[in-house]
């Protein structure tokens, strides 16, 4: 089977660039080893920072997929081939796809929270993720704690897995101090009679209307953020949850607890990445994300010629910023493509 | 409480224990606090386990609290600690055993500063060679010495002659257990089940039939924490740790607080009188305060040994409602005399806490 362009990763940026690369005329191969397309989207509830549901995103990504693109789920790459300008991607029980041109686009992963020990992720029953409660919102559950009853304080910690030496984590990953405030006001707007605590480093909130955001959830759902990193989690004879931390503005320690603590989980690099980067000879910076030809002038593009990188496989970003990436990617496909002739 | 999570932790954190040959360094302080400690660990080796265990009366202290108090410098501690190295190195052994957690801790880190750095151990074997003639090589192993009655655990409960099963109730006892700081805080990948979720002194709990609880400040400083205690303006502190931990595991009812440190037993065991004292309360049942024990008079006690052979009439807190609650038979009236049959003394009964 030959194409000219194989799209690694069906999350929102593969999507994108497959779309993008399409409409300008290139026939386009996506390879996506799960069941589905979508990606982390699918499994998102709603956006920050307006709160716009997660699907009609992917759904106006996967309309934009024109007809043409062929679409291969569940695809285990087994490994990459290059023949001058040519390149085959080898696929477990399946036939192998050749193209001019690679765009990986295999994203991230969520950071295990059982790493970090003394939260007792997977240890103490009311400790879950904001993976967790976004699913607790797509599924339309309600918000309870391991007993069944409505929680009167939920504790969101930030900064899990991410700017944090203990986990060999150093970098930000830049979207979960927003998700953190936006999943705090989904607690309020489904739970008004429930106090939630945000426990922070820093709120970053870089992007348009984040600021805002940060602002709505102190001064309409009264939200009380705390600037502490949280030390450790124990489990109460309830089974709630007893957090030790710091009021760095006070200059206090405190003990507090919560009925059920959220901890918001940061990126890591995918294992398909690392296992593509290894096939192809990709380099990989410090953090363990790919590394590009230039991170300011060549940021799609990589030292082998044909292949491409887009999205959240470079370091966290927000969908937002996926989809520009992919279709900054697409056009710089495009360009090598004519260059090939 | 998923218990499947802590196992996967466990699972994660073992170690390389030495098997046999140990040569074995004190503690500076536990023939005080809990003087049939180390004599019991040695019987064990030897006439349970049949191991091969050496201790050379030249062995000095590592100077661990002087370093973690920060009045003896690291390049001193390594020194001393490279001479217990020498003696090691001499008696024709390689597999170091110690009795005491700072000193564990000490060692480790030691170790792991000479390994990440070799020029300063090259230093420090100059310095010892100049100052005694001495050479030494590294140990093969480093174990504490609860690691190596954690290893043979299982030979201890077959070998043993009673369980952590309340002998009325036929339910198992309910344990505290609270590992030093320096076994694994300081490193966790040296100790057996890391620093948040330790499995050295569960393992032998649950091995002799007892069961663990988890209760909130199950991480908290037992209140020696060395400047805590060792400044005297500091010693309220020192006992409100100690009683943050007792009023917090309270609720759950344990039988007993079991400890692998040496400051731990001595200061969850003194402080409960000194705060029945102060506030009037007590922690055990019946005006009793919580049993407080080393892995090593527990180990003595599954292997049916005579409680005031393990030192047990030290104890601060009576351990009678626990031997009572097992089913060791001891025979009070010889519980203040010593080998020689003569009557050692008997501390002034408390105010509160019950005293037997």
């Amino acid at each position: 089977m030959s194409r000219e362009v194989i799209v690694i990763g069906g999350g929102i940026a593969g999507i994108t660039a497959a779309s993008s690369l399409s409409e300008s005329g290139s026939r386009v191969t996506l390879l996506e080893k799960e069941k589905y397309i979508g990606g982390h989207v699918k499994k998102w509830d709603r956006l920050f920072p307006s709160f716009r549901p997660a699907n009609e995103v992917l759904d106006w990504a996967e309309k934009s997929m024109s007809s043409d693109i062929e679409v291969l789920k569940e695809a285990t790459i087994t490994s990459i081939k290059r023949e001058g300008d040519k390149f085959t991607v080898y696929i477990q029980n399946d036939e192998p796809v050749t193209g001019k041109a690679i765009v990986l686009a295999t994203g991230y992963e969520l950071f295990d929270a059982r790493k970090k020990e003394e939260y007792g992720y997977g240890i103490y029953d009311n400790v879950l993720t904001s993976a967790d409660l976004e699913a607790i919102f797509r599924e339309g559950k309600k918000i309870v704690t391991a007993d069944g009853k409505t929680p009167r304080r939920v504790g969101i910690v930030h900064c899990v897995g991410s700017r944090d030496e203990k986990v060999g984590n150093l970098y930000c990953s830049k979207v979960c101090c927003v998700t953190g405030v936006k999943q705090a006001i989904e607690i309020k707007q489904v739970l008004p009679g429930t106090d939630v605590y945000g426990f922070y480093m820093d709120l970053r909130m870089f992007d348009r209307h984040f600021e805002e955001l940060y602002f709505e959830a102190q001064q309409k759902w009264g939200i009380n953020f705390i600037r502490g990193r949280v030390s450790e989690c124990a489990e109460n004879e309830d089974r709630s949850i007893l957090i030790k931390t710091e009021d760095t503005l006070t200059g206090k320690p405190l003990k507090m607890t919560v009925d059920v603590l959220i901890l918001l989980v940061g990126f890591i690099p995918s294992v398909e990445t690392n296992k593509l980067a290894s096939m192809l000879g990709l380099q990989t910076g410090d953090d363990g994300f790919l590394l590009s030809m230039d991170e300011h002038t060549q940021d799609n593009n990589t030292a082998i010629p044909g292949v491409f990188l887009t999205g959240a496989l470079k370091g966290p970003t927000s969908i937002i910023n996926s989809i520009a990436d992919a279709r900054s990617t697409a056009l710089q496909v495009q360009v090598y493509l004519k260059s090939i002739g | 409480m998923k218990i499947e999570g802590k196992r996967r932790i466990w699972k994660e954190y073992q170690k390389e224990i030495a098997g046999d040959h140990y040569f074995y360094v004190r503690s500076c302080v536990r023939q005080n606090f809990f003087p049939g400690s180390e004599k019991t660990f040695l019987r064990i080796l030897k006439e349970v386990l049949d191991k091969d265990i050496y201790e050379n009366p030249s062995h000095t202290t590592c100077s661990g609290i002087g370093y973690h108090s920060d009045i003896v410098r690291f390049e001193t501690s390594m020194t001393m600690v490279a001479r217990q190295f020498a003696l090691m190195t001499e008696a024709g052994y390689k597999n170091l055993a110690t009795s005491c957690i700072t000193s564990f801790g000490l060692y480790t880190e030691i170790l792991e500063t000479w390994h990440h750095f070799p020029e300063v151990e090259e230093r420090v074997r100059k310095h010892l060679k100049n100052a005694t003639g001495r050479e030494f090589e590294v140990p093969d192993n480093l174990s504490h010495a609860s690691d190596i009655i954690y290893k043979f655990r299982n030979e201890i409960a077959s070998k043993g002659k009673l369980r952590l099963i309340n002998h009325i109730t036929g339910k198992p006892l309910r344990a505290v257990e609270h590992i030093g700081c320096h076994y694994s805080r300081m490193f966790p990948i040296k100790g057996i089940g890391g620093a948040e979720y330790p499995y050295v002194l569960t393992g032998m709990i649950e091995e002799w039939g007892g069961e663990v609880i988890d209760y909130p400040e199950r991480r908290h400083c037992c209140g020696f924490g060395f400047r805590q205690y060792l400044i005297q303006a500091n010693r309220g502190y020192s006992i409100a740790c100690s009683k943050k931990k007792f009023d917090s595991m309270r609720p759950y009812k344990p039988d007993f607080i079991l400890t692998n440190c040496p400051g731990c037993p001595m200061f969850l065991d003194r402080w409960q009188y000194a705060i029945s004292e102060m506030e009037g309360i007590t922690y055990g049942e019946n005006g009793f305060g919580i049993p407080v024990l080393t892995y090593e008079e527990l180990a003595g006690m599954i292997l049916g040994y005579n409680p005031w052979d393990l030192g047990l009439q030290v104890h601060q807190v009576p351990v009678e409602p626990l031997l009572d609650k097992i089913g060791i038979p001891y025979d009070q009236s010889s519980k203040f005399l010593g080998k020689d049959g003569k009557f050692i003394g008997k501390p002034a009964s408390p105010a509160f806490l019950k005293f037997l």
